[in-house]
């Protein structure tokens, strides 16, 4: 920012504020990562674990590296025939359907998952029709590859389907009436358009996947199917044996960090933008069997991420409402759930705030102090994905050695590493607005004196209203669908809702899990699509 | 001899407005198609290119019937307002393009590409990216690419604004030059009454989505027996 936006005395407040909240977010984070590093040089590698070590860190590389290459490989295809199908009826409703994995809690998600790919799924009864065995089994890598494509096949084309629309229109018109065959848009307009966003989504997919927990806590199992999330979770809570779960941090941590600097390499600026109901009109794709293959494409592509929803609505419905809602545990995991929740969303949107607020409030001479407050308010945002949230906790679990002896404790963790997952997300819907309304009204307000906390109260919260309600929605479905935290500290207590979820599955009730699926998930859901930037109805005829 | 372009009472529903267009150019011609904005001056030419399709009528080009042809195949080259070229491709592929869509050139399509290059005074230009070049030299390549395909229709879709009017009247000329050489039959959508006067020696004007005005340039913009053209170029009386 080149000129002034804020007064002296209030860029004075927002470096305060600035600092204030780097030293929370470090309290969260780094206090536990100390204790991890500090712990695990106090504890000298038992080499008897080493081949086991090995073998975990591998199968999670693997597996990531596995899922993201599906993922990017079936978006491409996708993408396209969604650019290639600009009008078709329908259209903006698969787009809203693949927003909606981003936010569906995945415990939810792999029980959906679970009945369409399952051994009793619907997948497999169809397959043993035909070959009269269930050829197909969930568990395992496979399960774990389908769940990962599952939430991040749609991410990748939406993202992919953002650069391909925005190329101008008269590209395609060229392509057209050039006579471009199909095969050279692809390799000389499509591909590049594709490209960039190709290689952010594999960045971001594969960080995702490194660090997935709760999917292959589910559908791998088994020594042969665990990732170092999965076993640190193990070593804590079933094997007790801390080391182990320090050395898994630790190389957890290592691999993050990895998986991050590649990300910056590859990842850019990513540009997101809004996508539409109609695409731009593609005028060079007429060939009957392209257009085929396209609603093929998308027809699949659609009940790929459809049918696990649809099969968690169906099932849930059939649960005993009658019955579960007279139990309790629900009604109390409910509260729990959206405490934590609320508390995790309001504190993380308060702390992108006082780190956005920080970063505008450096500009004009900046000192060392200021540039480093800009700095650490910048990376701060990011990173907390250095740190997944069980490794976190188990940071945490260690320091307070189980954290059985209070209740406070635990809650507030959970609230805190909530919180800092939602951290990179909030800070990115944020920044940007704010950094808009700043653009709009901060001299403006400057010239008429508004300026201190009346300026936050009449101008800047007001105009952040929207991109404030989508942040806290957001948030409070990341939070609410979380098993990761509350894996480590639950308890007949203390119990969120996936965690009662994730007991139901345990001891085979599974009609109430299917009825605590489908609360969940419409919960998630429903803030969903409060948050949602949804892509606009309309749009003016370009011609 | 056969009209160069030949719109046989051609239809076409637009929003709810309906369009229609009967009129023909003979070959070499140089059209001006004016009108006020939202008229239907870019639905004529994305007719006449194929990227709208007719919804009664037909589209003539050199006698054939094109309507059902794809764009590619009906012998029409057009130059844009902007994004003529890929931004990511070098300027020779970008004309190459032009030559063969799947870019397989042979020698002397190579030839003709450098040819086309210096023909719109950017010889050498070959290996450089769009964005290194300024709008008007962009706009140049764009035409190198039509005199390089040769086709017997050239559309132009307000080709030359923002170019200011120097850069604009150089333009003129070379897409003038240009025009002989392949003998194409010109239409050209432009908002500039000055523009329109230099390049042209017919006038289309359009008004609601219906030619209002079928014309000889010369002297058409003193005409007075028009109230859309009065209107159009000094305003409204009660605006």
């Amino acid at each position: 920012m080149t000129t002034a936006h804020l007064t002296r005395a209030e860029a004075r407040a927002a470096g305060f504020g600035g600092v204030a909240a780097i030293a929370l977010v470090g309290l969260g984070i780094a206090v536990p990562v100390a204790a991890l590093l500090v712990l695990g040089a106090d504890t000298p590698p038992d080499f008897s674990v080493d081949a086991y070590l090995w073998r975990i860190t591998r199968f999670t590389l693997w597996q990531a590296a596995l899922s993201t290459a599906l993922s990017i490989l079936f978006a491409i295809p996708l993408a396209r025939a969604l650019a290639r199908r600009p009008r078709f009826p329908g259209r903006i409703w698969i787009l809203r359907l693949f927003a909606v994995p981003l936010g569906l809690p995945p415990l939810v998600a792999a029980l959906g998952l679970l009945s369409v790919w399952g051994n009793n799924g619907f997948i497999n009864r169809m397959l043993g029709e035909i070959f009269g065995t269930a050829p197909l089994s969930i568990y395992g890598l496979s399960g774990i590859l389908i769940a990962h494509v599952f939430f991040n096949l749609p991410l990748a084309a939406r993202l992919m389907l953002m650069g391909l629309e925005r190329q101008p229109q008269e590209y395609w018109k060229n392509a057209a009436i050039l006579g471009m065959g199909g095969w050279t848009v692809f390799r000389l307009i499509e591909w590049p358009a594709v490209a960039r966003p190709a290689a952010g989504a594999a960045g971001l997919v594969f960080m995702l996947c490194v660090t997935s927990f709760t999917l292959v806590l589910i559908l791998g199992g088994g020594p042969g199917a665990t990732t170092l999330e999965v076993a640190i979770f193990q070593a804590l809570r079933f094997d007790f044996d801390p080391p182990r779960a320090i050395w898994l941090a630790v190389i957890q941590i290592v691999l993050t960090s990895l998986a991050l600097l590649l990300l910056r390499l590859i990842g850019g600026e990513d540009e997101r933008s809004q996508l539409l109901a109609i695409g731009n009109d593609r005028l060079d794709a007429t060939g009957r069997l392209g257009k085929s293959l396209d609603i093929v494409l998308i027809a699949a592509g659609a009940a790929f991420v459809f049918a696990p929803m649809a099969a968690t609505l169906v099932s849930g419905l059939s649960a005993d409402f009658s019955r579960l809602i007279f139990r309790p545990a629900l009604w109390q995991a409910i509260a729990t759930s959206l405490g934590i929740a609320a508390s995790a969303a309001v504190l993380s949107i308060l702390v992108a705030l006082l780190l956005i607020r920080a970063r505008f409030a450096a500009p004009d001479r900046p000192t060392a102090g200021k540039l480093a407050v800009d700095t650490l308010a910048g990376a701060t945002g990011s990173l907390v994905l250095l740190v997944p949230p069980v490794v976190m906790g188990a940071g945490w679990f260690l320091l307070l050695r189980g954290g059985r002896s209070s209740m406070l404790a635990p809650l507030a963790i959970i609230v805190t590493i909530n919180a800092m997952m939602a951290l990179p997300f909030v800070m990115r819907v944020l920044e940007t607005a704010y950094r808009a309304v700043l653009n709009r009204n901060g001299r403006l307000a400057l010239s008429l004196g508004v300026t201190g906390w009346n300026r936050i109260r009449r101008v800047d919260l007001p105009a952040l209203a929207r991109p404030l309600r989508a942040a806290l929605a957001f948030a409070m479905a990341l939070s609410l669908g979380d098993l990761g935290a509350i894996a480590l500290f639950g308890n007949e207590d203390l119990a969120t809702l996936p965690w009662l979820l994730y007991q139901s599955m345990g001891s085979y009730r599974t009609t109430d899990a299917a009825g605590l699926a489908l609360i969940l998930g419409v919960l998630c859901v429903t803030l969903m699509i409060i948050a949602d930037r949804s892509p606009a109805e309309t749009r003016e005829n370009r011609r | 001899m056969k009209p160069a372009i030949d719109m046989r009472k051609v239809e076409r529903k637009l929003g709810d407005r309906q369009m229609a267009f009967d009129f023909s150019r003979p070959r070499g011609s140089i059209t001006a198609i004016l009108g006020p904005s939202g008229s239907g001056k870019s639905t004529l030419l994305n007719l006449i290119a194929g990227f709208l399709a007719p919804d009664r009528g037909q589209v003539l080009i050199d006698g054939t019937d094109v309507s059902h042809l794809p764009p590619g195949e009906r012998g029409v080259s057009m130059v844009f307002q902007d994004n003529n070229l890929f931004a990511h491709l070098d300027i020779a592929t970008n004309i190459g393009l032009g030559l063969d869509p799947a870019l397989k050139l042979d020698g002397t399509q190579k030839d003709r590409v450098a040819a086309s290059l210096e023909r719109v005074g950017l010889a050498g230009y070959e290996k450089r990216l769009p964005g290194t070049l300024s709008g008007g030299e962009r706009q140049r390549v764009a035409l190198a690419r039509a005199f390089a395909r040769a086709r017997p229709v050239l559309l132009l879709d307000e080709p030359f604004d923002g170019l200011g009017p120097g850069l604009a009247a150089d333009m003129i000329s070379l897409m003038l030059e240009i025009r002989a050489d392949v003998d194409a039959t010109v239409m050209m959508v432009t908002h500039d009454p000055r523009e329109a006067e230099s390049a042209a020696d017919q006038v289309l004007f359009i008004d609601q989505g219906r030619i209002a005005a079928d014309g000889p340039m010369s002297g058409f913009f003193e005409r007075s027996d028009l109230p859309a053209l009065s209107a159009y170029l000094r305003g409204r009386p009660e605006a």
